[in-house]
């Protein structure tokens, strides 16, 4: 569990929002670049069957 | 073994669930919470960590599945900016009435009932229409045309003309070239913040059909939309949850690690999959979900168990399962499309 609990209220919602939107970043950034180099392959390999 | 004070196991759980989740959600504009919240109900979490953590999951989701659409052109800024006003009235007003009906200790009751309502009657709707015009409609392929195209009257329901008909001034033109009242797009946007704010929901099983059936907006850029309109009233939920303790980071990380995949699939799969089929089983999983829940007021009113876990497994299944239609009719769309367009090649 991460404490937050020394920062005010607003502090810590902004940190958590902070948070949760960098992860969405960071995750659409890296599934990105998986989808660049496995999708072609992917949908190659369905179409073909 | 536990990770960030969490089971390994638990972990697994939220990120298959997220997974699945992504997919409806980037597929459908909405799903996110709808599923989510009432499955941490169902885990015990307190009515307040559900709600704040599904929020702020539907947030981190819309962020990623809009991204995904913007790169469609499915989305309508100047529609969803006003949207945006609506709704962050309607959010404060959903979410001083849950904390209202914790302090009162009806809040889980409440919400479950309201959820089980609305899902029900709007999951009834939309399939009755989406059967209905199954046999009517050309059935062609992918829909992403209709984005930028001037969207086909025929296409437009009976209810959304009537409504359009009414022409309470200031009017504004949308996707489509539809003219329609602001102030049906406030009222709407409000009454879906009032729900979201209310139900800790993105709104988005409401305002996509709410969209459709009463402003008029073509349905791919209704879902981008949307989606981009939650991304606002998510993170402001967030926020607001997050500042009374609401949102609980070991739960949403794993949920949005699964569901970032989940909704970069689903949003592709708008532009290929049929319209109605969309529509089909978006009343599908609504009906389902709210079977579900009705299931767990049942087990909570009764002081049974099994009741309760029976609920949870058809939160899972009604998620699994039209998650799995999607990719299914996805893949077969594909094959279908490559076979009629081989022969034509040369």
């Amino acid at each position: 569990m991460i404490e937050l609990t020394a920062l005010s209220p607003e502090v810590q919602a902004a940190v958590l929002v902070g948070a949760v939107l960098v992860e969405a970043i960071v995750l659409y950034g890296g599934y990105g670049l998986l989808e660049r180099v496995a999708a072609p392959p992917v949908i190659k390999a369905i179409k073909s069957t | 073994m536990e990770l960030f004070g969490i089971a390994l196991t638990m972990i697994i759980l939220f990120v298959s669930f997220g997974f699945m989740v992504g997919v409806l959600f980037g597929f459908f504009g909405m799903g996110g919470s709808f599923l989510v919240t009432p499955a941490l109900l169902v885990m015990g979490y307190p009515a307040r960590v559900a709600v704040g953590s599904g929020m702020a999951f539907v947030f981190g989701t819309a962020v990623i599945a809009t991204l995904k659409h913007h790169d469609l052109g499915q989305v309508d800024y100047k529609l969803g900016g006003l949207m945006i006003v609506g709704t962050t009235v309607g959010i404060e007003v959903g979410r001083i009435g849950v904390f209202y009906l914790e302090d009162l200790g009806l809040a889980g009751g409440v919400i479950g009932v309201t959820y089980v309502l609305l899902l029900g009657s709007i999951g009834v709707f939309v399939t009755r229409n989406a059967l209905k015009n199954d046999g009517s409609d050309d059935g062609g392929g992918g829909h992403h045309d209709a984005a930028d195209g001037e969207i086909d009257p025929d296409a437009i329901p009976d209810i959304a003309k009537k409504i359009q008909s009414y022409r309470v001034p200031p009017m504004m033109t949308i996707a489509g070239g539809i003219q329609v009242s602001l102030w049906m797009v406030l009222g709407v946007a409000f009454a879906t913040g009032l729900l979201s704010g209310f139900l800790g929901v993105g709104g988005g099983f409401i305002r996509m059909p709410a969209m459709f059936y009463l402003i008029g907006v073509p349905v791919p850029v209704a879902v981008g939309t949307d989606l981009f309109e939650i991304v606002f009233s998510g993170g402001i939920g967030s926020f607001l949850y997050g500042m009374e303790g609401g949102v609980d980071l070991s739960i949403v990380a794993p949920l949005l690690a699964g569901s970032a995949l989940g909704a970069r699939i689903g949003s592709a799969a708008t532009s290929i999959v049929n319209e109605d089929d969309i529509k089909i089983y978006f009343g599908l999983m609504l009906l389902g979900g709210s079977i579900a829940v009705a299931f767990q007021q049942a087990g909570d009113y009764f002081a049974v168990e099994l009741l309760n876990t029976v609920g949870f497994a058809l939160i899972l299944l009604s998620a699994f399962m039209v998650g799995g239609a999607v990719i299914y009719s996805t893949i077969a769309t594909m094959r279908a499309n490559e076979r009629s367009t081989a022969p034509a090649a040369d």
